[in-house]
């Protein structure tokens, strides 16, 4: 047996995929990765900024929750962040990637946009809202219907279509905005039809996104819906074989998308920037959203916190750019770090690293613990079957 | 008038070209690599730094060497961006993560660099004036007289460099073993593996070339294209690349003629007296006319013209 495992090839490192990690297990990896990812930008942080890691957590930390303010704005952001990755969400679950959700959502804010132009300061602000709310939910689903239907007719690769969608919104909402403010400097402002303020300027939106959160999580988990696109995604054979309407499912998935990105564009433009630019309102958002999206393994309720770090990562970054004059690109810079080291680890969470001497021992230890008796007898009737 | 046009457009064609070659080297493997964009971006950086060094290394800068000076630029836009290539490789191939996750990663990384980097450098004074001079021109401009001349013979020696290139490339694809196990990599990486083919290895070479010749694509938008200047960042630039691979339906030939046609299309409104709002529409143009080619070729279905069926897909062996 000792000599049998010697000669057997054994790679030196060999990948194992894990079935289930227990989740105490997964959450200190997590944990551990967002530690990692955060002494890094640290590291990487205080060789630009010549100021030592002490600086960066200080201000990180102040940038986050210094003020009152502050953290009204982290929890808000937060809620902007994650209504768009609760919008894609259901469309990964499908494995249909969506990465148009920056196009879905610009659109469902030009649609709001445009009732606001138009008709902003001509009716009551409470029957405009309304109006406001479902051209944006259409605009929004039109966007993603339209590579839904090529996709479920003609199996049209989704990623590229959505991916150029996303360029053909940011071209009609720069002709949109050109045409109306023709001097502009790209960026239209609205003072009529904007949100009224609920508690403060933030709270009404939270409170629609935590809605949304819970309500996609219980579609996602209980509806019959949810089963069916869950079923899609995993396997199409078998979704067809048990009688669901493929097609059918993955238009009515994408037309849900499409909505919640509309309910997104119409937040932002309504309620946050209260503006329209070409790429400014969604920010990339859409991109960002996709990534908390697939580090939460596509659960809505663990999105919040996903989307809850990388807003802190953001924000508190953002702090120290401000203040030594760095530029937004340096808190690109440490997202993009971020974003690496926490993608890396969900390898070691679906995967399983064999290294050769670990197998070697365990077979040694193997061979040491079972009786040398059978082991004989098995070889013999193993030479026995040969001989046959 | 319409010489120049063509003219510019062909020059300006060199960006989509680089980028696409890169891309359409990378998508053959079975990979989509939303990153092109940051790692055009990480050329343009290494390349400007290549240059940087070589005009510092010299007491007196009117000596430079033409030649030395664009080699060591590009080599380092190479590495550069190559190590970006590596690093997407790492996480698609060996820890098998989520294609578009980590390209998009990558986007924003590099641009972020990129942008951080061109600030740094408008802060402390270097410019890329001098070096950019280099890159300009290959011939002499006598040549560059005339429709033929101007045509043909009127670009930096970057210009020329694509259109080899993706000739090069095309001929690998098509004419020889090592296409043909790229592509089997790409269609179907199991029924490659089986055939003995280095999986690993052709996908991780893919990765790591493809991504250094977008990264002379950087390279070129600044030093030839921008002449030196580093105001405006290339991500834009980087998705249409993107878009001319499913424009040019994964044949670097067929991207010789759309980085062209992208091209002309993108300085068209600049001989139009238009409005800025007529600009945009024209700037749509590029993306609407590639869904109209992905829709094409996915009704039409034609087995050549479909994007590699395991595009997207993680390659693990013990998963059947």
């Amino acid at each position: 047996m000792k000599a049998k495992a010697n000669k057997a090839h054994e790679p030196f490192v060999r990948l194992v995929k894990r079935k289930e990690m227990k989740v105490w297990q997964s959450i200190l990896l997590r944990a551990g990765a967002f530690l990692l990812s955060l002494l890094i930008c640290g590291i990487v942080s205080s060789l630009i900024t010549r100021k030592g890691m002490g600086y960066f957590f200080t201000t990180l930390v102040d940038g986050v929750f210094g003020t009152k303010r502050r953290i009204w704005n982290l929890f808000h952001e937060t809620a902007l962040l994650l209504i768009v990755a609760v919008a894609v969400t259901p469309a990964f679950k499908m494995r249909f990637w969506n990465i148009g959700a920056e196009g879905q959502v610009l659109i469902g804010g030009l649609c709001c946009a445009t009732c606001m132009f138009y008709l902003g300061g001509k009716m009551n602000i409470y029957a405009l809202i309304p109006i406001m709310l479902v051209s944006s939910m259409v605009g929004g689903a039109i966007w993603a219907v339209i590579p839904a239907i090529f996709k479920a007719k003609w199996n049209t690769n989704e990623t590229l279509f959505t991916l150029m969608m996303n360029y053909i919104a940011a071209c009609l909402t720069g002709f949109m905005i050109t045409t109306w403010a023709p001097r502009g400097s790209g960026v239209v402002y609205f003072e009529k039809g904007n949100l009224p303020k609920v508690g403060n300027e933030f709270l009404l939106k939270i409170i629609v996104v935590a809605a949304l959160t819970v309500i996609m999580w219980a579609y996602l988990k209980f509806s019959k819906h949810g089963y069916e696109l869950t079923v899609v995604g995993e396997s199409e054979r078998t979704a067809k074989y048990i009688g669901i309407n493929v097609k059918k499912v993955i238009i009515r998935t994408l037309i849900l998308c499409g909505i919640i990105c509309g309910i997104a564009g119409f937040l932002l433009v309504s309620g946050t920037n209260q503006s329209i630019h070409k790429t400014d309102t969604v920010a990339g958002r859409g991109f960002t959203a996709i990534l908390v999206s697939w580090l939460a393994h596509f659960n809505p309720l663990y999105m919040t916190v996903t989307s809850l770090l990388v807003i802190f990562i953001d924000q508190g970054t953002g702090q120290i750019a401000t203040l030594q004059g760095l530029g937004n690109s340096y808190s690109d810079i440490m997202t993009g770090i971020f974003f690496f080291i926490i993608i890396a680890s969900e390898f070691f969470i679906n995967y399983k690293v064999v290294f050769k001497f670990s197998v070697l021992k365990k077979a040694k230890k193997f061979a040491e613990t079972v009786p040398p008796a059978p082991e004989i007898e098995t070889e013999v009737k193993e030479k026995e079957e040969v001989e046959e | 008038m319409f010489i120049t046009l063509l003219s510019n457009a062909i020059r300006y064609s060199t960006v989509f070209l680089f980028g696409s070659t890169g891309e359409t080297i990378i998508e053959k493997s079975g990979h989509l690599n939303l990153g092109i964009p940051g790692i055009m971006c990480f050329g343009a950086v290494g390349g400007c730094t290549g240059a940087q060094i070589y005009m510092n290394s010299l007491t007196d800068t009117s000596q430079a060497s033409g030649f030395v000076l664009i080699l060591i630029s590009i080599l380092f836009a190479m590495i550069f961006a190559g190590a970006m290539g590596l690093l997407y490789g790492f996480f698609t191939i060996t820890l098998r993560c989520n294609q578009n996750v980590t390209g998009l990663s990558i986007t924003t990384f590099g641009t972020g660099v990129l942008s951080f980097w061109g600030k740094k450098m408008g802060s402390d004074g270097v410019t890329f004036y001098a070096p950019s001079k280099y890159f300009l021109q290959v011939f002499p401009t006598e040549w560059t007289k005339g429709w033929f001349g101007q045509i043909f013979l009127s670009y930096g020696i970057l210009v020329y460099l694509a259109i080899i290139v993706a000739v090069i490339v095309a001929i690998v694809f098509k004419k020889t073993r090592v296409g043909l196990s790229l592509n089997a990599v790409g269609e179907n990486p199991a029924t490659a593996d089986a055939a003995g083919i280095n999986v690993t290895g052709y996908k991780y070479i893919s990765c790591v070339l493809g991504a250094a010749l977008a990264g002379i694509g950087g390279l070129f938008y600044v030093m030839d294209y921008s002449q030196g200047s580093l105001e405006y960042v290339i991500d834009a630039m980087g998705w249409l690349a993107i878009a001319l691979v499913i424009f040019s339906i994964w044949r670097p030939l067929l991207g010789i003629l759309g980085s062209i046609i992208f091209g002309m299309l993108s300085i068209l409104p600049r001989y139009l007296t238009v409005t800025f709002a007529q600009i945009e529409l024209v700037n749509m143009i590029p993306y609407a006319v590639t869904v109209v080619v992905l829709i094409a070729i996915s009704i039409l279905n034609k087995k050549e013209t479909q994007p590699p069926a395991a595009l997207g897909l993680s390659y693990f062996r013990e998963e059947r």
